[in-house]
């Protein structure tokens, strides 16, 4: 299958390694990944903040580049779940953004609804010899409704053992600008998230969100935790030839 | 509404305040997961939630689109049933209604049912102003007045106090309002109780006035609905001789079938409950059973503004249950207090805004108390889109002109986003400066570093990598087994 | 006063103009396929469960054991003097030695000095543990089974439905309802539940099969 791959303005300037582990993923199951480079971002900032024209111009932008895509590839369930959720609301009524919305949108899945859903895959033939934790990240829980699929695919993965997360389905309190605007709130909600995690004894947390994890990580690390953070992707394109690092 | 909230600060400077507060914390914390627990319990126990749900929301839809209907509807039925129904289109309306009311009994005391409508419209002050003592029968709410305090739940108002700060504003002030607490009161929630009936018997068993809220009234029948659970409901709505009811024009329902709805939905939603111990409903006046004058005042005090939004306007869907509070994430770590009016909490943060408007500060901060992670909406029993509306409201107060640094920055960004040269460029500009962030950010990225490691930023974006990788270049970080430490 | 009248009706006209003025309120679709009950098991058993949940005192007798019921109860709780609506059936307070009064003939202030009320039922749910008095045959007005201390309801079979759908069909809202689930209760402080606060402290059920 030919898979458009949506890298999204984080992962792209400060995650690409995700990038990378998403295409060796899909080309180890066989697949074509392509990247149209009029991509750029989702918008959902600008949306979340208050700025809708702005979302509105990135939104055209999206489906422009999207057009003629089979099925789109987001590794973020925030950016799918923007493109998904909000962007049938951005597009006035009877508007081409509107109709373009209708035709796009459904397209975008996240990495787990595309392996799980699309290309019914739930082992990938991965190798990652670790303990693992996985945090349900709020888009990828309520706006996405991926349910247990991310943690089927982790559960497949040869020598992982997963371990459960106490408070998983609540928020780590990034919420993008939230983590700035009302910084004191985020930062608790956040050093309650890494004290769940570091109570695991798990030595990774997975998620479907680099923000998230950029945000619990950072917590983490300024906590000397000794735990590290990795996105699904790279727990799943890991194999003992090419191993993800912990 | 509001003198009492006045002069508030804006959300995250009094929500930092809070989570500084351990006590405060600590109280918050033990409460909400405790009422969290309870009502995913029966919730779970109907396999029908969802088409209760949807029932729910529906019903309200369909009052809400078709309001000046159902108040004539409700204003017949009760004047029928020998009530009188009085319209206020705003709080100082209302509280000279409810006034000249009390004062036409030639009583100067009122106990009170605990209620919203006339905690947004500061009745008690107005009443207080014309020389009329109202006492609060709630516990919770009793426990606000005497402490000289501000409630910071809906449900429960006094979420933010424990035990022993209880037990010590009992001590120190029931006996300026009436009989005071035993010698030797203990702060066992049993003894604090008992302590509150005796105070609140004398009121009760004497006055001759009651004012109350409701829950729900029904258009087509002029009933009236009060959900409770102590029984200090049931003394106000049966014992004295005047019952005055302040209710909000959105609390209508059409009909009466359609509680059968909302009496499975509010109490497993509120208090966890199956149903809460007292639920009491009156349709005008009884002969020879409870209050022989009935009076309905119906505000407005900023509803129809909230009507006039087609996104917002879904807010009034509201049946005050808390839910949204009792999950919140934010509210769980703030308490109500930061949100700055009688509406704390996810629903607060929608409805006061719109209530209110958002030339004030505070205002305009609260539609930002959220992280978006949707945990309300989830739980909401009438399906109101918190999120949705939030970031509507988000909209609102970006073209009102608000945040002009952040506006300016947030269209430079637009502009670089928008165009993938110009990202490219800014991508390769953040790449050559990564050695110099600090560890801690100067400006508005110490909010980020004061508590979080920032992230390496690599040596070449995704897309830079990409381009090598087609043009048959080797790169610089691709297919390279580590990554950068995040 | 009617000056607000009109404004109100004005602005809430104003702020509905995006509703075609065809639209009647019946359009708006609401969904009934909820169900009418839950299917939470046999429902007598399910609500004597539920008020025990609650902390009520429940006993199952047959009609005839109505009245050795209640004299067991007056005896148990060491009454010696309770009210009782006029219209109370006589056999069921035939044997205790207890005295009753009947309620409408006293004022407030003698209700509050009464041991406790006896009185029937409107309608039962099961699923919730739910009993409703609407004033009717056996139930006096509100005040006589709000100021006692300590209330004995009687609830005869025919009168418990499943669910609240049932329950709001059988009521008749033009009279004064009083939906009890339990004794009164608080969970004002620290969340902590505390039976009896300004209602009856004591709810006691009888279920006559």
């Amino acid at each position: 299958m030919r898979i458009a791959l949506f890298i999204t303005c984080v992962n792209d300037t400060l995650f690409p390694r995700t990038g990378w582990a998403v295409v060796r993923l899909l080309e180890r199951l066989g697949h074509e990944v392509v990247f149209p480079e009029a991509q750029t971002c989702c918008g959902q900032m600008h949306y979340n903040t208050g700025y809708r024209r702005e979302a509105q111009r990135l939104a055209v932008g999206f489906v422009r580049t999207f057009a003629d895509a089979d099925v789109v590839l987001a590794p973020s369930g925030s950016c799918a779940g923007m493109v998904r959720d909000n962007y049938p609301r951005l597009g006035e009524p009877g508007s081409r953004l509107e109709a373009a919305v209708a035709e796009v949108a459904p397209r975008v899945l996240d990495l787990s609804e595309l392996l799980v859903d699309v290309l019914e895959v739930t082992d990938v033939g991965a190798y990652f010899p670790h303990t693992v934790t996985y945090h349900p990240t709020c888009h990828g829980l309520r706006l996405l409704r991926l349910g247990d699929r991310p943690q089927r695919l982790l559960r497949a993965v040869r020598g992982l053992e997963l371990v459960e997360l106490e408070g998983a389905a609540e928020c780590c309190g990034f919420g993008g600008t939230f983590a700035v605007k009302n910084a004191a709130v985020s930062a608790a909600m956040g050093s309650d998230k890494a004290r769940h995690v570091a109570h695991t004894g798990a030595e990774v947390l997975c998620a479907v969100d680099n923000s998230c994890l950029m945000h619990i990580g950072g917590t983490l690390s300024r906590q000397r935790a000794g735990v590290q953070v990795l996105h699904l992707a790279e727990i799943l394109a890991s194999t003992e030839e090419e191993p993800a690092s912990p | 509404m509001s003198a009492t909230f006045m002069g508030m600060p804006a959300f995250p400077e009094a929500a930092r305040a809070a989570t500084g507060d351990a006590q405060l914390r600590h109280n918050l914390r033990k409460a909400t997961r405790t009422i969290r627990d309870k009502r995913a319990a029966v919730v779970e126990e109907l396999d029908d939630w969802a088409g209760l749900r949807a029932a729910g929301a529906a019903i309200k839809n369909r009052t809400l689109r078709h309001l000046d209907t159902y108040l004539e509807r409700l204003e017949e039925a009760v004047t029928a049933a020998g009530g009188t129904v009085h319209w206020a289109a705003d709080a100082a309306e209302a509280n000279a209604v409810v006034t000249d009311l009390v004062r036409a009994t030639g009583h100067d005391e009122v106990v009170k049912v605990k209620s919203m409508a006339t905690q947004e419209i500061e009745l008690n002050e107005a009443l207080a102003e014309a020389g009329i003592t109202a006492y609060e029968t709630d516990l919770a709410e009793l426990i606000v007045q005497l402490g000289d305090d501000t409630p910071s739940h809906i449900l429960v108002p006094a979420i933010h106090r424990n035990r022993s700060e209880i037990r010590e504003i009992f001590r120190a002030k029931m006996a300026e309002w009436g009989v005071p607490a035993p010698d030797g009161l203990t702060d066992d929630p049993r003894a604090l109780a008992e302590a509150a009936r005796t105070h609140l018997r004398e009121k009760f068993l004497t006055t001759r006035v009651a004012v109350s809220g409701a829950n729900f009234a029904v258009a087509d029948t002029g009933t009236m609905v009060v959900l409770e659970s102590e029984g200090n409901g049931r003394m106000c709505l049966t014992l004295p001789e005047t019952l005055i009811s302040v209710v909000g024009i959105e609390k209508i329902v059409p009909t009466w079938a359609d509680l059968e709805v909302f009496l499975q939905l509010l109490p497993r939603s509120s208090t966890g409950e199956r149903m809460n111990p007292y639920t009491s409903t009156w349709t005008g006046v009884t002969p020879g059973d409870g209050p022989q004058e009935f009076h309905l005042v119906l505000l407005d005090n900023g509803r129809t503004d909230t009507l006039a939004d087609q996104v917002g306007r879904q807010a009034l869907r509201c049946i005050r249950c808390s839910a949204c509070l009792n999950i919140c994430p934010v509210y769980e770590r703030t308490g109500g207090h930061a949100y700055g009016s009688v509406y704390p909490g996810p629903i607060g943060a929608i409805l006061t805004p719109q209530l209110r408007g958002t030339a004030s500060e505070i205002d305009a901060s609260l539609p930002y108390a959220s992280s978006l992670c949707g945990a309300c909406y989830e739980v909401c029993p009438v399906a109101i889109d918190i999120p949705e509306v939030l970031v509507h409201l988000r909209e609102r107060v970006t073209e009102g002109g608000g945040h002009a640094a952040e506006r300016t920055a947030m269209a430079a960004a637009g502009w670089v986003l928008e165009d993938r040269r110009r990202l490219t460029l800014a991508q390769r500009a953040a790449a050559k400066a990564r050695g110099l962030v600090p560890r801690r950010l100067p400006g508005p990225g110490a909010a980020w570093t004061d508590t979080r490691d920032v992230p390496d930023i690599p040596a070449e974006s995704f897309r830079d990598q990409w381009r090598r990788r087609e043009s048959g270049a080797p790169g610089r970080n691709e297919r390279k087994k580590r990554g950068g430490r995040r | 006063m009617s000056a607000s009248r009109e404004h109100v009706l004005a602005r809430v006209r104003a702020a509905l103009a995006d509703v075609p003025r065809d639209e009647k309120p019946e359009d708006v679709t609401v969904p009934d396929d909820y169900a009418r009950s839950h299917d939470q098991g046999e429902p007598i058993g399910l609500l004597v469960d539920r008020l025990e949940d609650y902390k009520a005192v429940v006993h199952r007798v047959g009609a005839a054991d109505l009245p050795a019921a209640v004299a067991s109860a007056m005896a148990w709780r060491n009454t010696h003097r309770v009210v009782v609506p006029a219209d109370l059936p006589a056999d069921w307070t035939s044997q205790t030695a207890t005295r009753t009064v009947a309620g409408d003939e006293l004022d407030i202030d003698e209700l509050d000095a009464v041991d406790g009320v006896i009185t029937g039922c409107a309608v039962a749910i099961a699923e919730t543990g739910t009993i409703v008095l609407d004033g009717g045959a056996g139930q006096g007005r509100r005040a006589v089974t709000l100021i006692p201390d300590y209330h004995l309801c009687v609830v005869r079979a025919d009168q418990v439905v499943a669910g609240v759908p049932e329950a709001v069909a059988r009521l008749d809202p033009r009279r004064p309802l009083t939906w009890i689930s339990g004794p009164s209760a608080t969970s004002d402080i620290e969340l902590d539940r505390v039976e009896g606060v300004h209602g009856p402290r004591t709810l006691e059920v009888i279920i006559v099969e």
